[in-house]
């Protein structure tokens, strides 16, 4: 990979009182690298995600955001979010706001955009996620799928370096997964940077530059996903795919 | 005089009722001022400090839970009570206006202070994590995110709330405010006659019936649009 990362994880420790979820992860993501996150439940896959941008603290290690160092305490942390996006599994939309009013609510409140040129901002990211026609309804009137769209279009209109994805599909019925996922590969080919924790097998395989499997805190494998999926080399590795794909890989 | 004479003499008497009106207005005046002043400042202070709470500092929490559940078990008279027969010991004298502004805004605040606290933790910690990750400040947040949606879930309680403190200005006759129950009786002993109870009554109507209907309005418009 060219350049420099534009996330990069060194030696990161987290833990929850005496609990150890993060034990040493090192993770640079590259412009344009869409990276998917696998690993069994508990593995410590979202609390990863959480410290990138401080929703969580951890206790040691170093988390790099363009060159911004996000452990240091005088870190304006409210600026470097506008810089990294993040998704949700259970979309967390405003649902007192219109799917506009979700999307331009941090580019009037910490951008200071005018409500015209917020909405004219808004209006293309929600283009973008195909959801222009739904600008003025609510989330409650929106499928989880379209809410979802909203989510990604959040995340998109702050124009990030990087978006944060922890589960996207997860909450969705089978029938809109395939909209979220749509959406994403269309981000990718856009060269948006992602990193996505996901338990859809097939979408990491299909869609992913890279495959990171995360088993008890660490990263045990990472790989292109032709090698993951297809020659994984460590046990721990093949016994999860084993379990997720019944065992055909 | 057969029964029904008897009985609208005796509660519809036009001679009294012309005599005390004047009373029964000034009273109106009292209860109905008093009232805005304890909603306003009991609601304002709640929400303060209901925010304040949300700060989750210890130091913060701990006396704010005290207050509002030593405002929440004693009774407002008692209140009232403490306020203008004990404080001028300690040298805060007050008038009965105040005391009763004073007592029945920290009762209202407190109650209020539970319903706005209650509508904030009742939202999903991912509130919080979306607008914080899209940078917005805790104070943003709170403002954009938090409050307006915790306002509409208190609503409901808080417009209960809100009557039921202001017909408890009428406590304020223990320390001889003169609002319209106050003045009622005092026409009543002074008439032998009850008549100018009737009229405070339909004094109460006056004042609440449209207090009443603004917050089923007001209910009812800041349901969730679906
Ligand atoms: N706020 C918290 N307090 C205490 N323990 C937590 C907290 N959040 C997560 N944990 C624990 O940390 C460990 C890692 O959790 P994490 O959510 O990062 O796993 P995950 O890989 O995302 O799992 P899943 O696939 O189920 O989402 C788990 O054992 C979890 O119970
Ligand atoms: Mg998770």
């Amino acid at each position: 990979m060219s350049a420099l990362p534009i996330l990069e994880l060194v030696g990161l420790h987290k833990a929850y009182g005496s609990l150890e979820v993060l034990r040493g992860i090192d993770l640079r993501v590259f412009p344009g690298e869409m990276v998917c996150v696998i690993g069994p439940s508990g593995s410590g896959k979202s609390s990863m995600l959480r410290c990138c941008n401080r929703l969580e603290s951890f206790q040691s290690g170093q988390i790099m955001v363009g060159d911004a160092d996000i452990s240091r305490a005088d870190v304006d942390i409210n600026a470097v979010r506008q810089h990294i996006g993040m998704v949700f599994q259970q979309f967390n939309l405003y649902p007192h706001l219109t799917a506009l009013g979700n999307v331009t609510l941090a580019l009037r409140k910490v951008q200071g955009k005018t409500r015209a040129e917020a909405d004219r901002l808004g209006m293309a990211a929600l283009e973008r996620v195909g959801l222009a026609d739904k600008a003025q309804a609510h989330p409650a009137q929106l499928s989880g799928g379209q809410q979802q769209r909203v989510g990604i279009a959040r995340a998109i209109v702050l124009q990030p370096k990087i978006i944060l994805f922890d589960e996207p599909t997860s909450a969705l019925d089978p029938e809109t997964v395939g909209e979220v996922l749509k959406v994403m590969r269309q981000l990718r080919e856009n060269g948006m940077t992602m990193l996505v924790v996901t338990h859809e097998m097939g979408f990491a395989r299909a869609a992913a530059d890279r495959v990171i499997f995360m088993d008890g805190g660490v990263i045990v494998e990472e790989g292109p996903p032709a090698e993951v999926f297809g020659a994984p080399k460590h046990d721990r590795t093949r016994a999860f795919l084993a379990r997720y794909t019944g065992g055909h890989e | 005089m057969d029964g029904l004479d008897r009985f609208l003499h005796t509660f519809f008497n036009a001679e009294v009722a012309a005599r005390y009106w004047p009373d029964i207005i000034a009273g109106m005046g009292v209860t109905a001022g008093v009232g805005i002043l304890v909603s306003v400042t009991g609601l304002v202070l709640g929400l303060a400090l209901a925010i304040l709470r949300a700060l989750q500092q210890p130091w913060l929490s701990l006396p704010i839970v005290a207050f509002v559940d030593i405002m929440r078990a004693l009774p407002p008279l008692i209140v009232i009570i403490i306020f203008f027969f004990a404080f001028p010991l300690i040298g805060l004298s007050m008038s009965a206006l105040t005391a009763t502004w004073l007592s029945l805004s920290l009762v209202l605040a407190a109650y209020a202070e539970e319903c706005i606290w209650g509508g904030m933790l009742s939202l999903p910690r991912g509130q919080w994590e979306a607008a914080r990750s899209t940078g917005l400040t805790w104070w943003q947040t709170m403002t954009s995110v938090i409050l307006p949606q915790a306002a509409r879930i208190a609503v409901p309680p808080l417009t209960n709330r809100v009557i039921a403190i202001s017909k408890n200005v009428a406590l304020g006759s223990v320390v001889a405010l003169s609002e319209v129950l106050n003045n009622a009786h005092s026409a009543t002993s002074n008439a032998g006659n009850p008549t100018p109870l009737t009229m405070a009554a339909a004094a109460y109507l006056v004042i609440f019936i449209p207090v009443i209907l603004a917050a089923r309005r007001l209910e009812s418009r800041w349901q969730w649009k679906v």
